[in-house]
């Protein structure tokens, strides 16, 4: 059986991966966010899963306003890594487990959670700036990655308590899949920020840290922030942070386990570009 | 009965909600062509030409060539749609934002050091409606 030991929650701003390729986390400004992640490399060595499911949203990317899915989860063999605009990443591509994810679609799809399938996609910084965050610069990423995107950047998107309870979904799927897995549900995105407008930079470091705090200790109530409290204390683009969500109702706790999950490691740090850097990883015990 | 959307008063902050979208559907396909390489190099040889091949309104497109991006959103388009147009320029999402607030690079990025822009902000009164 699969099972779910952990998940991780990191924000994935395009200037850190930027930093990474272009060699430059050593300069001060870059290394007040990477040392805060040197303990989860370690950690991440030490708890390697064999799968990653890895809720992201994408950029104007994959997905243009051509068509815009509210969940959609990658079922492909790999997936390419995306130019955006200034050429690709050189990271490595990301293989993903076809025979998982179509499991988790079909059983979520039946849970009423109705997911758009997709077999072809490339993946943008939502998805790869945490892969390098959590793994460094490998000559392979050394798991599988089932990419689930969700759409932040339309609104509506979807509600806090609806990602709780797909969260929820996902775990049932999971731990019924017939294979001797472990397997890590990452949320990623925020913290607080905002691209756009007069308003460009916002930053709220006590709401995101009663943001992290509540993840942590009360994630049924953390659901119930409506998005108008996410668009005024963490910025429009502070949204992001509903995929936190998304893993955190994957942990056993919220499926009846006796204990709270135990915070492994825990980061926050202002600013990366324009953003707050949150970070959180959570075992079950 | 109308929709509730109570985001329209957060200052200084467009919400890119199923309206302005269908209002800036081609401004935001037309970033989107900026991912392609060839698509960037005859966009960058005639800016105008490559804008008019384009159904988008001459308000969007005169937005798009002053890189005026609060008018592109007030116009349907979307930030990460407009990125497109900065990555074609060679700017980064800092550059890109931070022209979006009146202040010079260096200040925003200062700004974004100290801590970032309390959520309490308002704009200066003479950008009040």
């Amino acid at each position: 059986m699969a099972r779910i030991t952990a998940s991780v929650y990191t924000s994935h701003v395009p200037a850190i991966g930027a930093a990474m390729d272009l060699g430059k986390t050593q300069e001060p400004y870059w290394q007040k966010v990477f040392a805060g992640y040197e303990p989860s490399r370690e950690w991440i060595k030490a708890n390697k899963p064999d799968v990653v499911f890895l809720v992201y949203n994408d950029h104007a990317t994959a997905f243009s306003l051509e068509i815009i899915p509210t969940f959609a989860i990658g079922t492909a063999a790999e997936f390419a890594v995306a130019d955006e605009g200034w050429g690709p990443r050189p990271v490595p591509k990301v293989e993903g487990h076809p025979e998982l994810a179509s499991h988790i679609a079909q059983s979520v799809i039946q849970q009423d959670f109705d997911l758009t399938i997709v077999n072809k996609m490339d993946v943008d910084h939502g998805l790869t700036v945490p892969l390098s965050l959590m793994c460094g610069q490998p000559e392979a990423w050394p798991f599988k990655v089932i990419p689930f995107a969700v759409n932040v950047v339309q609104y509506p998107v979807p509600s806090g308590k609806r990602c709780f309870m797909l969260g929820q979904a996902i775990r049932k799927a999971i731990e019924s899949f017939d294979g001797d897995l472990n397997v890590q549900v990452w949320g990623t995105g925020g913290m607080s920020h905002q691209l756009q407008g007069p308003r460009a930079g916002l930053i709220n470091k006590e709401w995101d840290n009663r943001f992290l705090d509540r993840l942590v200790d009360d994630p049924q109530g953390l659901a119930e922030v409506p998005h108008i409290e996410y668009v005024r204390e963490a910025g429009s683009e502070g949204i992001e942070l509903v995929m936190w969500l998304i893993a955190r109702g994957a942990m056993a706790d919220v499926a009846g386990g006796r204990n709270k999950p135990v915070v492994k490691h825990r980061f926050y740090h202002v600013p990366a570009s324009n953003t707050a850097v949150g970070h959180l990883i959570l075992e079950n015990t | 009965m109308p929709l509730d959307k109570p985001y329209k008063d957060v200052p200084g902050t467009t919400i890119f909600d199923a309206d302005q979208s269908r209002k800036g559907y081609w401004l935001n396909q037309f970033c989107m062509s900026l991912m392609k390489a060839p698509n960037r190099e005859r966009f960058k040889a005639d800016e105008r030409a490559y804008l008019d091949e384009w159904p988008m309104t001459e308000e969007q497109k005169q937005a798009v060539l002053a890189r005026d991006l609060n008018r592109c959103i007030q116009l349907g388009g979307n930030i990460y749609f407009l990125a497109k147009i900065g990555a074609t320029d060679g700017k980064s999402f800092q550059q890109m934002a931070g022209s979006m607030t009146g202040m010079s690079e260096e200040e925003y990025r200062d700004m974004m050091i100290g801590g970032g822009r309390p959520s309490t902000w308002t704009p200066p009164a003479k950008e009040q409606k």
